[in-house]
């Protein structure tokens, strides 16, 4: 009888690929445990083997094939008459897969309404590029500029990156300043903050900033503080970065959001920008930052493409929220990957006849909270969103704020959407259901507005 | 490797060791931070430093004889037994003893205090109240000096205690992979806070801690400031021609408790004084240079008047040298752009 063979994941938020290359023709009999096909995604090329013994019969996607979803059957092969009764088998990656996503699950990019803030003048010529591609071409670029930047990490050199965001670094600075760290958050951190109050201005990447609660010690008592500690003396101009939040069914060790956690402490700065343009010119003016800066990126947005103005003089102030989208009923805070959700539910909303303004963030700290109080000034209600959870988060922040300068704009009590209050779970309805969605802010939107 | 005691000879062997200049500037330099710490310990007493006040007495040789080893440039870092290890590096006693009194004229305008103190113009990096955190910066500082091809190198202190975080092997490992120029100098004055050597650790000889790492160790008398001395440039040499990192264990005591507020009951009562009788570091020195005439009665009382009256002098600043205005709890959180 046949097997389907079907295009396999090579990674919990890679959704598809690209068949790069056939190593079997119909009618070859394979064994299991043979390559049969190699497949790339924009960060990697895996091998893929067989889990099956028998003959390749059909060949249903071509060599070269790109954008290939997860799933879809690619092969067909008459197998032994030995079957199991379970669904068919799909091929299994040859190597050991490390968490290495391409394309994300994250829905696509929304269109900016026209009306939404720039912060470049009209007729800027645009580029598009990934945020991945953003964060390394903002690297790029500081190094070029600045012999005294450098990055430091896991797997930032050889490997080009756990997610592939210093791609090229090292080919281009050599190992001097591209330094692939060993597996110890908590000595590079401490490291790079003291080459940093030397003087130097490192880039510190964490694989993701979960694993930087090893080092957190670092962050806090060492960067943040030394300034004041020494009376205006030494400082510590480092970059700390890396993904931040939930990747795509990692479990609860490697999904947390640390939005509120650093955004919490007097002497850091704290950036989580959304989408590329910002992604590049947020970095670039961190990197110049002479302040220790958290810079919490997101996996799910890394593989998505947006537009970015050309040039290497691209930057974006730190401590300025952007209005993505303008409107009158609501006021709808979000950051990172959220800012995403907050546009889409601000689609759905505008169905419902609610317009919904959407302010980015984008710096947590310093707040901007002049360009909040402003927005709820203007719509009188107000839906916070993030991806952490709720108790002393970002929202609380917000809410905050606004009660404190805007508490008689208000004309409904302001709500919070967040993450439910609980570990990130592994099940897939379980991740779901605990994660805050559009559907979420949606029903939110509407409650603050009675509609 | 070598992995060795010091076999440092006895110092009356040694006529030939150490010029007049030097050892009077030793001399000079220990009993400084001896009669600061001591007048540091009296003005706690009377309330007027507040908070943690950990005193460096009984340890002097072993930051006083790296001192004397290191070429400008070099770096210090340490925790926060550090009064003794600013006094050393240059920093005017006067901001040391007003940054304890938490007063505008310290170090650090008075914000820092007993544990957070730096110096950028004397190289002194800090001054860390967070035990072993500054293994790894020191490193840090060592990563900076490889970076730009310079000649310092950064010294590194710690306590027996912090020899046992973490960070501290984690710092080991990339500083002998990498080759920086570091000399880890473990002050070990046999008590963390009040659990001993023995209590704690489990190979209690922690000049053997690098071993693992290929770092090369070597046991000090930390009380002889010229074994620290003569050591310090074998160290210092070591990493600074590229070799790598180099680990001190430096055996020291401090005779007073861990902080002020210790009362030190965890070692026997009559211990500090058999040190103080038999070791210490100063009256060590004295004996020596007088008994070889390197320098005479009158020469040492010229340096203790001094000393008496610079120690005077700070506490004075200290006392009368104003808080810090208001405005500045808001000042030095960021550094302006």
């Amino acid at each position: 009888m046949s097997i389907e063979i079907l295009m396999p994941a090579l990674s919990p938020t890679m959704e598809e690929g690209t068949l790069a290359k056939w190593l079997v023709q119909i009618g070859d009999p394979i064994k299991a445990g043979d390559v049969i096909a190699e497949i790339e995604t924009d960060k990697a090329t895996m091998e893929v083997e067989t889990i099956d013994d028998g003959v390749v019969e059909a060949i249903l996607i071509e060599a070269g094939t790109q954008n290939v979803k997860v799933n879809t059957p690619i092969a067909r092969i008459s197998g032994e008459d030995v079957q199991s009764k379970l669904p068919p088998k799909t091929l299994t990656p040859a190597s050991p897969v490390v968490a290495e996503p391409a394309a994300s699950a994250t829905p696509a990019p929304v269109h900016l309404a026209a009306s939404h803030q720039s912060d470049y003048p009209v007729g800027t010529p645009m580029v598009k590029v990934t945020v991945r591609d953003a964060l390394r071409d903002a690297m790029a670029e500081e190094m070029r500029r600045d012999p005294d930047v450098f990055l430091m990490g896991e797997e930032v050199g050889q490997y080009q990156g756990a997610y592939k965001v210093s791609r090229g670094l090292l080919e281009e600075f050599g190992e001097r300043r591209v330094i692939d760290t060993p597996i110890t958050e908590h000595g590079f951190a401490g490291m790079g903050v003291g080459a940093a109050m030397a003087g130097l201005k490192p880039i510190v990447e964490f694989m993701t900033m979960n694993f930087a609660m090893q080092a957190i010690d670092h962050i806090i008592n060492s960067a943040a503080k030394v300034h004041y500690m020494s009376g205006g003396q030494i400082s510590a101009p480092i970059v700390f970065r890396g993904p931040n939040g939930a990747a795509s069914r990692v479990g609860a060790q490697h999904s947390q959001d640390y939005s509120s956690w650093y955004a919490n402490v007097p002497g850091l700065k704290v950036i989580a920008p959304y989408d590329a343009a910002d992604a590049k010119g947020l970095l670039k003016s961190a990197i110049r930052d002479p302040n220790p800066v958290v810079f919490l990126e997101h996996e799910l947005l890394y593989g998505i493409e947006y537009e970015v103005p050309e040039g290497d003089e691209w930057l974006v102030p730190i401590g300025k929220a952007k209005v993505r989208r303008q409107g009158t009923d609501l006021t709808i805070t979000a950051h990172s990957r959220m800012v995403g959700f907050a546009l889409q539910a601000a689609e759905e909303l505008a169905l419902l006849g609610i317009s919904a303004e959407v302010v980015d963030l984008r710096t947590l700290r310093p707040l901007d909270t002049e360009t909040i109080i402003a927005s709820v000034k203007k719509t009188n209600r107000l839906v916070t969103a993030e991806e952490g959870w709720g108790p002393m988060g970002v929202g609380a922040e917000v809410v905050a704020c606004v009660v404190d300068v805007a508490f008689d704009y208000l004309d409904a009590p302001p709500l919070r959407v967040h993450q439910k209050d609980t570990p990130l779970a592994y099940a897939a309805n379980l991740e779901k259901l605990s994660l805050p969605n559009v559907a979420d802010i949606v029903a939110a939107a509407r409650a603050v507005t009675n509609r | 490797m070598a992995m060795k005691k010091s076999t440092t000879p006895a110092s009356k062997a040694l006529a030939n060791r150490i010029s007049r200049d030097e050892a009077l500037a030793y001399y000079r330099d220990m009993l400084l931070i001896r009669r600061f710490e001591e007048r540091a310990g009296q003005l706690y007493g009377m309330g007027l430093i507040a908070g943690f006040c950990h005193l460096y007495i009984g340890q002097e040789a072993v930051v006083v004889g790296m001192q004397g080893a290191q070429k400008p440039g070099d770096q210090v870092i340490t925790g926060y037994r550090d009064h003794g290890h600013m006094l050393a590096c240059g920093m005017s006693p006067r901001e040391i003893m007003a940054e304890l009194t938490g007063r505008i004229g310290g170090s650090s305008r008075g914000k820092g205090g007993s544990m957070h103190m730096f110096s950028k113009e004397a190289n002194f990096f800090g001054g860390h109240g967070i035990v072993g955190a500054q293994v790894a910066l020191g490193t840090g500082l060592a990563l900076a000096n490889r970076y730009r091809g310079n000649e310092a190198v950064s010294v590194a202190y710690f306590g027996d205690g912090a020899a046992n975080q973490g960070q501290v092997y984690e710092s080991f490992n990339m500083a002998s992979l990498w080759k920086l120029p570091v000399v880890y100098v473990v002050e070990n004055n046999q008590y963390a806070m009040g659990t001993s050597v023995a209590r704690a650790s489990a190979e209690t000889e922690l000049y053997k801690r690098g071993i693992s790492f290929e770092i090369l160790g070597e046991e000090v008398d930390g009380m002889d400031v010229l074994a620290v001395k003569e050591a310090a440039a074998r160290a210092l040499d070591h990493a600074r021609s590229g070799q790598g990192p180099f680990l001190l264990e430096m055996k020291t005591y401090r005779y007073r408790g861990h902080s002020m507020s210790d009362p030190a009951k965890y070692r026997p009562k009559d211990e500090p004084k058999h040190v103080r009788d038999t070791r210490d570091p100063i009256e060590h020195l004295r004996l020596y240079g007088l008994e070889i005439g390197l320098f005479s009665e009158d020469d040492l009382k010229s340096i203790d008047r001094d000393v008496k009256e610079i120690v005077a002098d700070a506490a004075d600043f200290a006392q009368t040298s104003p808080e810090p205005d208001p405005s500045e709890l808001m000042r030095h959180i960021y550094v302006e752009a």
